[in-house]
């Protein structure tokens, strides 16, 4: 647990990266480092976008599975760790 | 034959009654006309034969009855034979010649005869007013033949024929005895609660039933399981099910370490994005113009808050993840001996260490087991030994030297691991200060130490008869072991002599070199050459031999202390050496016999000294320890690792020998001019 609270707060602390956000299985956001609009707004669509990359992934083959979801756009990258029950979401900007 | 009468037949049965007498009279004759009474054609039959019976069944099938009827079916549209015949055969018809009174036919042969025919009145036409004059008398025998039969009140009509019989009403006729009271039709209903219902939705896609049939499966070995272990534990499980599912709930964020720690490198990637391209695709561009020299690129650095104030002591590459190397950390300075500490940092992840370990008791050395790399062997400045797992959650070693078992009195200055001894036990070796080279084997749950060998002062220990006096003792401080001889290993000593030992004989040294003036600080065997072996020393010096001859083949001086040296492991001819001065030096013995083709400083800070290095196995990089607590990752020119490109790529099949040859080149023109020297 500690453990865990320590990485994601290094991950906070680490240049560029502008928030991390743990959603549940339900898209609720569990733990946010953002305001409440943004943080809503994150957790629905890309807990959406989530599901079907997902679902696309395994519908292909269903032997595989989704393990990370990574959008590069023009001002951010967005990092999508999906486990069982939670999306980590971490945004950062990587050219600060 | 006719029967007569009744009369006639009367008298027959007289007749019968009359032959009974007469039967006892004539037998006689009977019995004597019976040979002369025989036809002349009859069978002459046996007693037997007479008696014999003879069944005859009767049955009820018509023996005249037609067999073959066939007829047209215009159903199937052919002839089809009729397997049912009419079985019936009359034998006899008599029409009879009574006739019901009732009857037409009855009522006309009495109207012939001029019998009075018997006329049923209505008796609710006699009610009319001339009909109860007229026939009064009749009417009372008729209400009782046909009573109630008729009703209508048109009966004018019947009235001029009165001897016709009445015409019931065709319309509007009914019988009085049917007129029976109707059962009274009866409801009876009940109202029940209606039976549940609930919609239920769902998509189903290949990998969701892909899912569930592999739930089920886990389900079902549960199941299977659970069937072994007593029907309690059952009840057990659930409830510990339960509370998981509880503690889920709230137990949120642990649930995501993996992803954490995924996420933090990737974030790593992203800000040290340009390094990462550098160590994978930079090649300097200046080489080509530096005839042979090379340069050293800085990669990444890394560091940890907590190690900043301990120096790195012993720096081990992982040989099956090769992005991962275990940094000790401890402290040379023997009147600041503390903590000490030991860190897993990932290639990947330079900001923060993989995995720590803590210790009470400063690093000297460690070696990462080179098959199961999750096996750590560590010697500290304490004397104690120990091995770490990385399975292991916790922070303590899984195995540990104590003072009852054979624990070094002095700092332990290496450890090695050794191939699995005879019993499949792992094992390694350490060499301390004290004076002893142990080998320790990881037996169940304990160490067991064996002294391979106690070095004594004066070259060979049988030569001295001294003994009683433990200063004699020469101390360990490096050793290496032959990479193909199992047996032959090199131990350096702080006075500087470097000891070519064998693990068979305890009290003897197969050869000593006078190595250097202080203490050997490393001795390593070349991976290629069998022969050749390096050392360093404080004495400024690295030397590289020749283990058959006793004076060194290269003397090279770097004008500092040297902490560290190490052979490429790409080519026997290339080394790295790291001095206190804080600059790496890079040597390619085929390219420049006398000087370093590579001669960089690698730390900020002019007073940081620089401990150890180390090769990557695969990567072109070295890692280099500073007694800070830093390690630098640096990346080698192409100069720096150049390979007889038109030569290699024909011969890159037997790479080992072509770096031995070009080795035994270099040595051969030596051995001349080098026996000139001495």
């Amino acid at each position: 647990m500690a453990e865990v609270e320590e990485t994601l707060k290094r991950i906070q602390t680490h240049k560029g990266v502008i928030g991390t956000i743990v959603v549940n299985a339900e898209g609720i956001p569990i733990r946010t480092t953002l305001d409440n609009s943004t943080t809503v707004q994150y957790a629905g669509l890309l807990h959406q976008l989530t599901i079907k990359a997902r679902s696309t992934v395994r519908d292909i083959d269903p032997q595989n599975d989704l393990t990370f979801l990574r959008i590069r756009s023009k001002k951010h990258e967005i990092m999508v760790a999906p486990d069982k029950e939670y999306l980590l979401i971490v945004i950062q900007n990587p050219s600060e | 034959m006719p029967v007569p009468q009744k009369p006639g037949a009367t008298r027959t049965k007289q007749d019968d009654d009359d032959h009974g007498p007469d039967l006892g009279d004539g037998a006689d004759e009977w019995m004597q006309g019976k040979t002369l009474l025989k036809p002349p054609d009859q069978l002459d039959l046996t007693e037997a034969e007479l008696k014999e019976e003879f069944t005859r069944i009767l049955t009820a099938n018509n023996p005249h009855a037609p067999q073959n009827i066939v007829r047209y079916s215009f159903k199937e549209r052919s002839y089809k034979a009729i397997s049912s015949v009419d079985q019936l055969a009359v034998h006899f018809v008599l029409e009879g010649n009574l006739l019901h009174k009732d009857s037409d036919e009855a009522r006309r042969q009495r109207a012939k005869q001029g019998l009075p025919e018997e006329k049923p009145v209505d008796t609710a036409a006699v009610e009319t007013d001339e009909e109860k004059a007229e026939t009064p008398g009749d009417a009372g025998e008729e209400v009782g033949e046909e009573g109630g039969a008729d009703e209508r009140p048109d009966s004018e009509e019947v009235k001029p024929g009165q001897k016709e019989r009445k015409l019931t009403n065709q319309f509007n006729f009914s019988e009085r005895a049917s007129q029976t009271l109707n059962n009274p039709l009866r409801e009876r209903e009940c109202q029940t609660d209606p039976p549940p219902r609930a919609n239920f939705s769902a998509t189903a896609n290949q990998w969701e039933i892909y899912d569930a049939y592999v739930e089920e499966l886990q389900k079902q070995e549960k199941h299977k399981e659970k069937q072994k272990a007593p029907s309690t534990k059952k009840e057990e499980d659930k409830g510990k099910k339960k509370m998981m599912m509880v503690e889920m709930q709230s137990d949120d964020v642990s649930k995501v370490s993996k992803a954490a720690k995924i996420v933090e490198r990737m974030v790593n990637q992203n800000t040290f994005d340009d390094i990462a391209q550098d160590f994978k695709y930079f090649e300097d561009a200046s080489d080509e113009f530096r005839d042979q020299e090379g340069t050293l690129l800085p990669l990444w650095k890394f560091q940890y808050d907590k190690a900043k104030r301990l120096a790195v002591t012993a720096l081990c590459w992982n040989e099956n993840y090769r992005d991962l190397f275990a940094v000790g950390l401890g402290s040379y300075d023997f009147t600041k001996q503390g903590r000490g500490m030991m860190l897993y940092y990932s290639l990947k992840n330079p900001t923060y260490p993989e995995c720590i370990y803590p210790t009470t008791s400063g690093i000297m050395c460690l070696d990462i087991h080179p098959r199961l790399s999750y096996l750590v062997a560590v010697g500290f400045y304490d004397g104690c030994v120990a091995v770490y797992s990385l399975k292991e959650e916790s922070t303590q070693p899984i195995y540990k030297s104590t003072a009852k078992s054979g624990k070094h009195t002095d700092p332990v200055w290496q450890v090695r691991w050794q191939n699995d001894d005879m019993d499949h036990n792992h094992n390694f070796f350490s060499v301390s200060s004290d004076g002893r080279v142990v080998s320790w084997t990881l037996v169940k749950n304990e160490l067991v130490y064996t002294d391979i060998i106690k070095l004594s002062l004066e070259g060979s220990p049988s030569d001295g008869t001294e003994g009683l006096q433990l200063p004699t003792m020469a101390c360990g401080t490096s050793f290496d072991f032959h990479k193909q001889i199992d047996y032959l290993f090199l131990v350096g000593t702080e006075e500087g002599k470097i000891h070519k030992c064998s693990k068979a004989y305890s009290s003897q040294f197969l050869q000593t070199y006078d190595a250097h003036n202080m203490a050997v600080d490393a001795v390593k065997w070349n991976h290629f050459h069998p022969k050749v072996f390096i050392s360093c020393s404080s004495d400024w010096t690295v030397k590289i031999w020749d283990h058959t001859i006793d004076t060194p083949m290269f003397i090279f001086d770097l004008n500092s202390a040297v902490g560290g040296v190490a052979w490429s492991p790409y080519s026997s001819t290339v080394f790295a050496a790291v001095t206190t001065d804080g600059k790496v030096h890079v040597f390619d013995l085929s390219i420049n016999k006398y000087e370093a083709i590579c001669q960089q400083p690698v730390v900020a800070k002019k007073k940081t000294k620089l401990t150890h290095i180390q090769f990557n196995p695969e990567h072109p990089i070295i890692i280099v320890g500073d007694d800070r607590g830093y390690v630098n990752s640096l990346k080698l020119s192409p100069n720096l690792r150049k390979k007889p490109k038109e030569k290699k790529g024909q011969e890159l099949p037997k790479g080992p020998e072509v770096e031995i040859a070009k080795m035994e080149k270099l040595l051969s023109l030596l051995r001349e001019p080098e026996s000139n020297t001495n």
